[in-house]
């Protein structure tokens, strides 16, 4: 597929506020052994797109140290590969605001210099915080077939009252064709296209919208922009039937990392055949289970030793279960230690936490209780 | 001019294991897979890199096409250099010559130009098929410090062992004073490992001279080394302590699987970061265990779907031991399905193998007679029994990495 790829690192970083003090909402671990860039990354590479711009804004490190050289995602290439793009910042002009984004519009216009110079005749568009396995050369062909001038990835959920607005929704008529573009409010019930945060169109048409949208003073790239082209230009819904996560808050997060331990999700996801999902390599040994370990309807990664029980559990790297621990509905990031005889339930752990001998810690499924990367306890 | 390198690595990997017997039957020995995620080579290559050796030859002849693939540029083992870095060296045609390898010291003779162009003051000398974590610079300074013209190490190996290996005496300085080839008896237990520091000079004039002889075996232990004892030369011993373990059979290899579960005999620590042991990944998601699955004193590693039994074993990736099923005193490698019911103990199953629902593959390891061994591809009946020690040849010509 003859795309450039560009991902958001940062949009929606306040969805998971905790979590993301750190780090981008793309370098957030997910699923043992991923962080959420992985899954667009991976989709992109499984497409054959070998162009990649991450966008980036603040907290990065994280994200640099994950990507690396990008050789882990055979994305570091002398003809394009990966490039992170951080905010430009001119030595000249004194305006802290220089460089600094707060909407996708601007985020784009940020790296306008990117998206011109690349040789590619279409790009698509992903945040990380969408979790999903996409064969992007559907897409595409959806978007030829339809003569679209943007396809938007959309998923049909039914949506509820009780969830809140943030979401952006599709109405479309019956081919598809994008109708009226909204966001969310309580009164929607019922099914509706909610925007997966994932689009593709064609280069040259991606440039004269952000340059439109400069002129205009554009903020907001579906309110502003997009709103007002639905009569004249083509915008369609490629509808996504298969497994999608995205993440709005500290329990969809959870809910997210938990539905890897259904069969059809992980089939869906993580098991696609000829479409894996790439992550850094970490060397870790294999996982070691003791003679006393019980361990049930859990995933593991590499590198764990396991003495204890874990149940309905996602354990990261390196994380240690010791003898008489009990760990239950929980996800440990990598290198946790739990200490013997603790007792864990709905308990989100973040990197390098220290859980002493017998302790019990407990959240809710709705509120799980989050530690902290580094804490002791 | 590019930097001379200290020391270049010769990796001896061309032997055809026979041994190992199906498990070798088309990827060389070094390529056969260890340890959950590992495969035999991956050791020797990581020692080097972590005993800051960045040139290494890999000597393939034996059905390279696994191995090649796996060393690849070498990235995984950070030896993906624009000067040095891995090279894979297989036999090749000359202006005067073709040749395959004869033997162990005629495979280095033959790639002297690959060894110059480095212009390295030591020449190591390894195999391919050794479980060991092992600081090289430690010997090269031993080396070094005695002004040596080879320095061979050394362990001690039980007294009925003696003859699987070279044998050789040293008196108090360390200096080498007898050496005998895979001896019947012999009053010394310390056995050569198989790893050589040569000074450069002297292992180029040695190799020469047993190319020209045309009695000559051109290997190392039967050759070089007494050639170079009865002329004298500086030969020391460097002792090393610590695990070791040959896995030239399939008994031996199953025993050092077994090893990695024993705590107590901590054999290498595959966690130490200073030594860690680097191999290509596969790219796998998590390990998945199921609910009524029992997972007890063993390795699980990507991919892996448990949802039978598996006790004191060692998986690879992307195995599946389905409900019911059990795996006992076992090693299973990459992508073998174990069908519902299926009971395999004390058995070594190759990669890609399906064992079919209720087979019964082994026996207990008390009243077994040997290791029963499953090889590549091979599928196994619903049902069928295979008696313990058997070995069911693989039918699939071509290896799948």
């Amino acid at each position: 597929m003859n795309a450039v790829g560009i991902i958001f690192s940062n949009i929606h970083d306040q969805s998971i506020p905790d979590m993301t003090r750190k780090r981008t909402m793309a370098s957030v671990p997910f699923g043992c052994r991923y962080r959420l860039i992985d899954f667009p990354l991976s989709n992109f590479v499984n497409s054959n797109i070998s162009n990649v711009g991450v966008i980036t804004h603040y907290n990065y490190q994280s994200l640099m140290d994950h990507i690396g050289t990008g050789k882990d995602w055979d994305l570091s290439r002398r003809q394009g590969g990966i490039k992170i793009l951080p905010p430009y910042i001119s030595a000249f002009d004194n305006t802290m605001a220089n460089g600094f984004y707060t909407t996708r519009l601007e985020a784009l216009a940020g790296i306008l210099n990117f998206i011109t110079k690349a040789k590619e005749e279409y790009a698509v568009l992903s945040d990380c915080d969408t979790i999903c396995n996409l064969d992007l050369n559907e897409v595409f062909r959806f978007h030829q077939e339809t003569a679209a001038d943007i396809t938007v990835v959309a998923k049909k959920v039914a949506l509820l009252r009780s969830l809140t607005g943030k979401q952006r929704i599709f109405e479309t008529d019956a081919d598809g064709r994008v109708t009226d573009i909204a966001e969310q409010t309580s009164d929607m019930t019922g099914d509706h296209f909610v925007f997966m945060n994932i689009m593709l169109l064609r280069r040259d048409y991606l440039q004269s919208l952000v340059l439109d949208a400069i002129a205009h003073g554009h903020k907001d790239l579906f309110r502003d922009s997009l709103a007002k082209k639905l009569k004249n230009d083509r915008l369609f819904v490629f509808e996504h039937k298969g497994f999608h996560a995205s993440i709005n808050s500290t329990a969809d997060y959870f809910s997210g990392n938990m539905s890897l331990l259904r069969e059809e999700v992980r089939s869906d996801l993580l098991t696609v055949p000829g479409r894996p999902i790439y992550t850094k390599v970490r060397n870790s040994t294999p996982t070691r289970y003791s003679s006393d370990a019980r361990v049930s309807n859990s995933l593991l990664a590499d590198g764990c030793v396991i003495e204890g029980t874990v149940e309905n559990s996602i354990i990261f790297r390196g994380v240690h279960v010791s003898a008489g621990c009990v760990v239950r509905n929980s996800i440990l990031m990598q290198d946790t230690y739990c200490g013997k005889n603790t007792r864990l339930n709905c308990v989100i752990t973040d990197k390098d936490v220290f859980i002493g001998d017998g302790c019990d810690l407990s959240g809710h499924e709705t509120r799980p209780f989050y530690l902290e990367k580094g804490a002791r306890i | 001019m590019k930097a001379k390198k200290e020391c270049v690595a010769m990796l001896l990997a061309g032997g055809q294991g026979s041994r190992l017997k199906a498990l070798t039957q088309s990827v060389a020995k070094p390529a056969v897979p260890f340890g959950g995620k590992y495969r035999i080579i991956d050791f020797t290559l990581s020692n080097c890199i972590n005993s800051g050796i960045d040139t290494v030859g890999v000597l393939t002849q034996y059905q390279p096409l696994v191995l090649n693939e796996y060393v690849g540029n070498g990235q995984p083992w950070d030896l993906d250099r624009t000067y040095g870095g891995v090279s894979i060296l297989p036999p090749y045609q000359a202006e005067d010559s073709a040749d395959w390898y004869k033997g162990t010291a005629n495979a280095i003779y033959q790639n002297l130009r690959f060894i110059e162009r480095y212009d390295p003051e030591y020449v190591l000398v390894l195999s391919g098929d050794h479980i060991y974590t092992m600081d090289y610079g430690r010997m090269l300074t031993f080396h070094r410090k005695n002004d040596a013209d080879c320095t061979i190490a050394v362990i001690n190996v039980p007294k009925e062992d003696v003859s699987r290996f070279g044998i050789l005496s040293s008196d108090a300085e360390g200096r080498i004073t007898k050496f005998e080839e895979k001896p019947k008896q012999s009053d010394s237990t310390t056995a050569s490992m198989g790893i050589y520091i040569f000074s450069r000079r002297k292992l180029f004039s040695y190799l020469k001279a047993d190319a020209a002889d045309p009695k000559s075996e051109n290997d190392f232990g039967k050759n070089i080394i007494p050639a170079m004892l009865a002329a004298g030369e500086r030969m020391f011993a460097y002792p090393f302590e610590g695990y070791w373990k040959d896995v030239g059979t399939l008994g031996s290899l199953w025993e050092a699987n077994m090893d990695l579960l024993d705590n107590s005999k901590t054999p290498i620590r595959l966690s130490d970061s200073n030594r860690r042991i680097f191999s290509r990944s596969t790219v796998s998601p998590p390990h998945y265990v199921a609910d009524g699955a029992v997972v007890k004193n063993s390795i699980l590693t990507d991919g892996d779907v448990i949802r039978g039994k598996v006790v004191n074993s060692v998986l690879s990736p992307d195995v599946t031991v389905e409900e019911g099923a059990e795996v006992t005193d076992s090693v299973i490698m990459g992508a073998s399905v174990i069908r519902s019911g299926a009971i395999v103990r004390y058995s070594i199953i190759d990669s890609h193998v399906v064992i079919g629902k209720n087979a019964v593959i082994g026996e207990d390891r008390a009243a077994a007679p040997d290791v029963t061994l499953i090889g590549a591809h091979v599928e196994i009946a619903e049902g069928e029994t295979v008696p313990g020690g058997e070995i069911r040849r693989s039918k699939k010509k071509e290896a799948s990495l």
